[in-house]
């Protein structure tokens, strides 16, 4: 796809908004008729990055379907911090049966809408536990059916609403509460975990996209270009955790950032299995920078830093950077000095 | 006028009469042919308007029926057996939601051992889920009770479970009167939903509810549940009106009249019971039989009422709770208590319940001689010699 | 639609929990000082008229520039720009070419014909304001729009002082400098010249002033005993540039030799190579980094042609012939003889060794201080007398052109509150926005925009302007890297980034707290790009 970058206005490339931008060019965050999506008052944590990333991409969603949208959502955090009875925080048409099945929902609500003739759109969401474990059978059948449903992935790389548990989309070495950070290879082991934006392009779907709470600008153009299209879709957002991840609250964009910037999480997009773009780094940091922020880390630093281990997770983010072409020539730091 | 038609292809034809919108299911022995005959008319055009899905398991199915109910369409789907355990969950969800999905269940037995013959445990699996559970003694009346489901479940906002026995009735070819098509409209019109999954009037369906409200919510889905003992003979008088055939209802009785003996049974079995019954009487003895229509809600008003005046009743079915009972012979006692109920288990996983080992059991009732609980035609032998050598103490509860 | 009993809620309910109450901390809104505005010397609201000028709304963004500094087209071209050194984007990739968009400004608004705001009100009170440079004519402007009569004398034949005898048109068009003299004369200024005030007490009374703002400047040129023979042509700078100013050049012959390192030094040789020296040297008794000339005076200098002779004094001028000492530095950095010379030869020496200030007018007054051989003032810029004020180069501070503009402006406004029987009170600067309180994130990377310059061969034979400026287009996308530290430009940062959407954007660039849902978090903080949000401990 191609993307017309904004043109230059002192923040405006890369900032939610500006007074100097058309309305056009701002992006949806910036408008104060935006649906929010999901209302004040919601019970997330301070800091919560779904709370944002499901703000952000469901109100993308709304303007790019002119408000025909229809969202399902799995159990967990986002389904739990926003609708404690009598208070619901949805101000778009919502609906959660379990934990597992969200992807199957979707599907049967897009398939009553097809069959009333409503030109409804539809969008699944859940968590990463949702998404890669218990909803994982569902998601995939979805996918190669090629139903017309948009899934979008709030990515805390945890159980976080059940008290922090390992999922496979928890990093290597970090700790959860089932992945102690004690014995010799403290945290969550190397060689684990599924990497769903790259199944989901096995799967030969239409679309997929990975995007952060850090690049809205970004991720907006991404849920635009996924609502043009019909049938299976997939978004990857990573939303960092505060409580999960043992970060201040107010670094989750921040932590976001660094996590793309680091290579750690390579941010692209997929059209049929075939990667079409990439979200090159701006300034290229080394893993560090985002682990040290963050206390599920904390086992690698301190008196006796695990070098070796940083290293292994600096040559994964380094194969994420080769695999995708993360680095351009406009990267700061294209080749991080030791 | 009747057609000489298989089970399953009476009841396909009988859900399309029903104008489903969206159809999904998942394979499993017997409820195939069922979901065969729908795609069929799906994939030909003959069921215009209508989405049939091919999902990955029993659990996606029902859940693309919670999405596709919840916007607004009519839906349907047809398991048995482990796909029903496997779906549990969100069978639940279903009810919970409200949500008036319409399900047939070809009645199988649940492994392990793996066993693909009926029995009622997949049904009795899903008891407490908060569905309507209907049982058909006959192909005439399963084609019936589905049409009867849809009107029933979108009346109430509850999702029906139609159990029909799986081969037994599935795969047997008999004479069934199918209702035209325009009969079926005048009697379900369209599926008007009580809450709608809508952009233009968005509420949040499936909030988290806490104990400040969760056992007012229970309570609530309970009594819309025994307000079907009211809608079910409601709709089951307007459909006799409408066929001139009288199918479903909560229960019906046989040779009641002056019955000092009453089995009570539900399914298919009732067929073979009543020959065996009839042939008891020949014998001077004073049987009849309870046919249990509807299994949930429990229609314990009409059972009592029904064998107000029986001494002894015998409950006959294909089920049970191991380390307790039958699961309908519970029921019915709590319906009769004070009075002498004894539970006969048959037919696990397919075994063949004939008409002489009826006719001895019920003569065994009228004796007196049935124990509180048994199994028919149980091959004891090998069940005390399996005892004997792990060392167990001997005997079964008879 | 009948929903059910508590599994299915209605739109808007959450809006009934006041997360609020989670707060320990609460983010404020706040206004920074950016390190521009804290380092210009003319106190201008540097940030506040860039921001103007990134919309393209020069006029307003002229308008906000002066309401500092009168004179942006003149200092657009001599400041030495303390507010670039200071720009945070200079750690970011370079610093914003504030200097080249204030000129663009001033250009603008000359070409256009833009009139300064109009005088104030009359008070009736009278002013006497002693010297025309940047000093006095910013405290002219001021004391105009603060409804004061201002009688402007000057002891030279046009205005301006040394920005018209000192610095060389190459450097400052006199149409310009006319331009922007002209727009402070249309505020209603009665304008004495060759006019020499010879006892600044005499003249107030004479004149019934109730006030007198000194701004003589720094006119004498500094002299060395230099062995020179009868023959050796020895000029001063001051007087040099004067005469150069005034069209009337003595003639310095083919290879002229300047002594001294300021800027003066520099705008003298490259003054003589335009007057056709072939050979200007300038001798310069320490070395490059001891220089007090500003960079880019060197750097233009050297690319016309002008060569150097570091750690070097002169010893006599006999003929032609100039001997120069080698010195080399001590370990105190300073120069010492080392008892090597060498010879050049030479057909003038010009003296560049800086400036002192005639400071006759006051000799008669002790209570008006002299120290070093400048007034002593308060801050408010008033001397001993009461009523007397100095500025610019005749008082104690670094002696350039916005310096002076902004002595101009205090001295005017000490002026003022004298007048009404005020005290002089300075406002408190807010907190500085330093580079620490930015996230540069936000910002595109966009590298500086360079004025262009006349090419070197038109600079020879010409005072016409090397510095040229720039076009719109650059000018447009030079304002906007501005990355407006320590102050909200709108760019819905915060607004965008509440996980509970608490804060409320009520027009473009203005936004609210809704502190019943603001759970404290602090990511608007972190990620407001300009610092201008802080997080203050919550009234518990």
């Amino acid at each position: 796809m191609t993307r017309v970058p904004i043109r230059f206005y002192q923040v405006g490339s890369f900032a939610v908004g500006n007074r100097l931008l058309e309305d056009e060019d701002r992006t949806v965050q910036s408008d104060p008729q935006r649906t929010n999506s999901i209302d004040s008052g919601h019970r997330a944590c301070q800091g919560c990055g779904e709370a944002l990333g499901a703000r952000y991409a469901l109100d993308a969603a709304m303007r790019a379907t002119n408000g025909q949208l229809a969202v399902v959502n799995a159990t967990g955090c986002l389904e739990v911090f926003s609708t404690p009875y009598p208070e619901t925080s949805w101000r778009i048409a919502w609906l959660h049966s379990l934990f597992g099945n969200a992807p199957a929902v979707a599907t049967g609500v897009a398939a009553a809408l097809r069959v009333k003739g409503r030109d409804v759109r539809v969008i699944g969401q859940a968590g990463d536990g949702g998404t890669v474990d218990i909803g994982f059978g569902a998601l995939s059948g979805m996918f190669e059916r090629n139903d017309d449903v948009l899934f979008i992935c709030y990515d805390n790389e945890g159980y976080m609403n059940t008290g922090v548990q390992r999922s496979a989309a928890t990093p290597p070495a970090a700790r959860t509460a089932t992945t102690d950070a004690v014995g010799p290879e403290p945290g969550n082991v190397f060689g684990q975990g599924k990497d769903l934006p790259r199944i989901a392009m096995a799967h030969d779907v239409g679309y997929v996209a990975t995007a952060t709470v850090a690049d809205l600008h970004d991720l907006e153009a991404k849920v635009e270009r996924a609502m043009s299209l019909r049938g299976a879709r997939y978004l990857h957002i990573l939303v960092p955790c505060p409580l999960g991840w043992g970060s201040a609250s107010s670094d989750t964009i921040n932590l976001a950032r660094l996590a793309a910037e680091s290579g750690i999480f390579p941010v692209f997009e997929a059209e049929h299995g075939v990667v079409t773009s990439v979200t090159p780094i701006r300034r290229r940091v080394r893993v560090e920078e985002y682990l040290k922020r963050q206390k599920r880390y904390a086992h690698l630093f301190g008196t006796q830093p695990r070098l070796e281990v940083i290293a292994r997770l600096q040559a994964l983010a380094d194969a994420n950077i080769a695999r995708y072409g993360l680095v351009n020539d406009e990267t700061t730091n294209a080749t991080l000095e030791d | 006028m009747l057609t000489q038609i298989e089970g399953s292809k009476a009841i396909a034809e009988a859900v399309a009469r029903c104008r489903p919108e969206v159809v999904c299911a998942y394979p499993i022995s017997p409820q195939t042919h069922i979901i065969e005959a729908i795609g069929a008319m799906v994939k030909r055009g003959d069921l215009a308007r209508c989405e049939f899905i091919n999902v990955e398991s029993e659990y996606a199915a029902m859940s693309v029926l919670i999405g596709s109910s919840a916007a607004g369409a009519r839906s349907y789907t047809a398991t048995a057996s482990q796909g029903l355990l496997f779906m549990l969950e969100a069978v639940y969800s279903a009810a919970g939601l409200g949500l008036p999905i319409v399900m047939t269940l070809a009645n199988r037995a649940i492994g392990a051992p793996i066993n693909i013959w009926n029995d009622h445990s997949d049904a009795m699996a899903a008891r407490d889920t908060g569905w309507i559970q209907l049982f058909a003694e006959s192909n005439q009346e399963a084609v019936d009770l589905h049409i009867q489901a849809f009107k029933l479940a979108e009346a109430l906002s509850v999702p029906v479970m139609v159990c029909m026995d799986g081969f037994i009735l599935t795969h047997a070819v008999e004479g069934v009167d199918l209702l035209d098509a325009d009969l079926v409209d005048r009697f379900l019109p369209p599926f008007e939903p009580r809450q709608l999954l809508d952009p233009a009037n968005p509420v949040s369906i499936g909030a988290m509810v806490g104990p400040e409200a969760f056992e007012e919510v229970k309570v609530l889905a309970h009594l819309r549940l025994l307000d079907a003992l009211e809608e079910i003979p409601r709709v089951a008088a307007e459909f006799e009106a409408l066929s001139g055939r009288a199918s479903g209802g909560l229960v019906s009785g046989y040779r009641l009249e002056n019955a000092e003996v009453a089995v009570v049974a539900m399914g298919s079995v009732l067929g073979t019971l009543k020959d065996a019954v009839d042939a008891r009487r020949e014998l001077g003895e004073r049987v009849g039989v309870l046919g249990v229509s509807t299994f949930r809600p429990f229609p314990e008003a009409a059972v009592t009422d029904a064998l107000g005046h029986v001494e002894r009743v015998v409950v006959l079915e294909k089920a049970f709770n191991p380390g307790g009972r039958g699961v309908l012979a519970s029921d019915v006692a709590l319906a009769l208590a004070g009075r002498s109920v004894t539970s006969v288990i048959a037919g696990l996983g397919g075994r063949p319940i004939t008409r002489a080992s009826l006719e001895r059991t019920v003569g065994r009732a009228v004796a007196g001689t049935l124990p509180a609980m048994s199994f028919l035609d149980l091959n004891d032998a090998e069940v005390a010699a399996e005892r004997a050598r792990v060392g167990a103490s001997e005997g079964v509860a008879r | 639609m009948e929903t059910p009993f508590a599994i299915t809620l209605p739109v808007g309910t959450s809006r009934a929990n006041h997360t609020g109450s989670w707060r320990v901390e609460r983010p404020v809104y706040l206004h920074r000082l950016p390190p521009c505005n804290n380092a210009c010397p003319a106190g201008e609201n540097i940030q506040g008229w860039l921001y103007h000028a990134e919309a393209g709304e020069y006029e307003s963004a002229w308008r906000t520039l002066v309401e500092d500094n009168p004179l942006p087209a003149i200092m657009g071209r001599v400041c030495f720009h303390p507010c670039e050194s200071a720009c945070n984007r200079v750690q970011v990739d370079e610093a914003v070419g504030i200097n080249a968009v204030e000129r663009f400004l001033g250009d603008v608004a000359l070409e256009k014909g833009w009139a300064l705001p109009g005088p104030g009100p009359e008070t009736g009170r009278r002013v006497l304001v002693v010297g025309s440079g940047p000093a006095g004519l910013s405290a002219t402007y001021h004391l105009r729009r603060a409804g004061h009569a201002v009688t402007l004398v000057d002891g030279a034949a046009q205005l301006g002082g040394m920005m018209r005898y000192g610095i060389p048109a190459y450097r400052l068009p006199r149409v310009v400098l006319d331009g922007e003299i002209e727009r402070i004369l249309a505020l209603g200024v009665q304008v004495r010249l060759d006019h020499r005030v010879e006892d600044v007490a005499a003249e107030r009374e004479a004149g019934a002033y109730d006030a007198v703002f000194m701004a003589v400047g720094a006119q004498i040129g500094r002299r060395v005993s230099v062995p020179a023979g009868d023959s050796a042509r020895i000029v001063d700078a001051v007087n040099f540039l004067h005469a150069v100013a005034d069209e009337d050049p003595p003639l310095l012959g083919r290879r002229v030799v300047v002594y001294g390192g300021g800027d003066t030094a520099f705008d003298a040789a490259r003054t003589a190579k335009r007057l056709g020296a072939s050979d200007a040297v300038i001798v310069y008794r320490r070395n490059r980094e001891k220089m007090p000339a500003h960079g880019e005076e060197f750097e233009q200098a050297l690319g016309e042609g002008v060569t150097m002779r570091w750690l070097s004094t002169i010893s006599s001028f006999e003929g032609e012939r100039l001997v120069v000492e080698k010195m080399a530095l001590n370990e105190g950095g300073f120069p010492e003889p080392t008892g090597e010379f060498e010879e050049l030869d030479a057909d003038a020496l010009v003296l560049a060794l800086g400036q002192d200030t005639d400071l006759s007018l006051v000799a008669e007054h002790p209570e008006i201080s002299v120290e070093g051989g400048v007034v002593s003032v308060a801050d408010n810029l008033m001397t001993g007398l009461a009523g007397v004020f100095a500025g610019g180069d005749a008082t104690p501070a670094d002696r350039t052109a916005t310096v002076a503009v902004g002595h101009g402006k205090r001295a005017a406004r000490g002026i003022d509150d004298y007048l009404a029987g005020r005290e002089s009170v300075t406002a408190p600067k807010h907190e500085l926005a330093d580079f620490s309180k930015l996230n540069t994130w936000y910002y595109a990377d966009a590298p500086r925009q360079r004025r262009p310059e006349l090419e070197r061969v038109r600079r020879q034979g010409t005072f016409d302007e090397v510095i040229l400026g720039l076009t719109e287009q650059n000018a447009l996308f030079e304002a906007r890297r501005c990355m407006s530290c320590g102050n909200c430009f709108g760019c819905d940062n915060c607004f965008g980034v509440c996980p509970d959407n608490a804060v409320m954007k009520i027009a473009d660039g203005e936004y609210e707290f809704n502190y019943d849902f603001c759970k404290g978090c602090g990511i608007c903080v972190a990620e407001c790009p300009c610092g201008a949000i802080e997080m203050v401990p919550e009234r518990i």
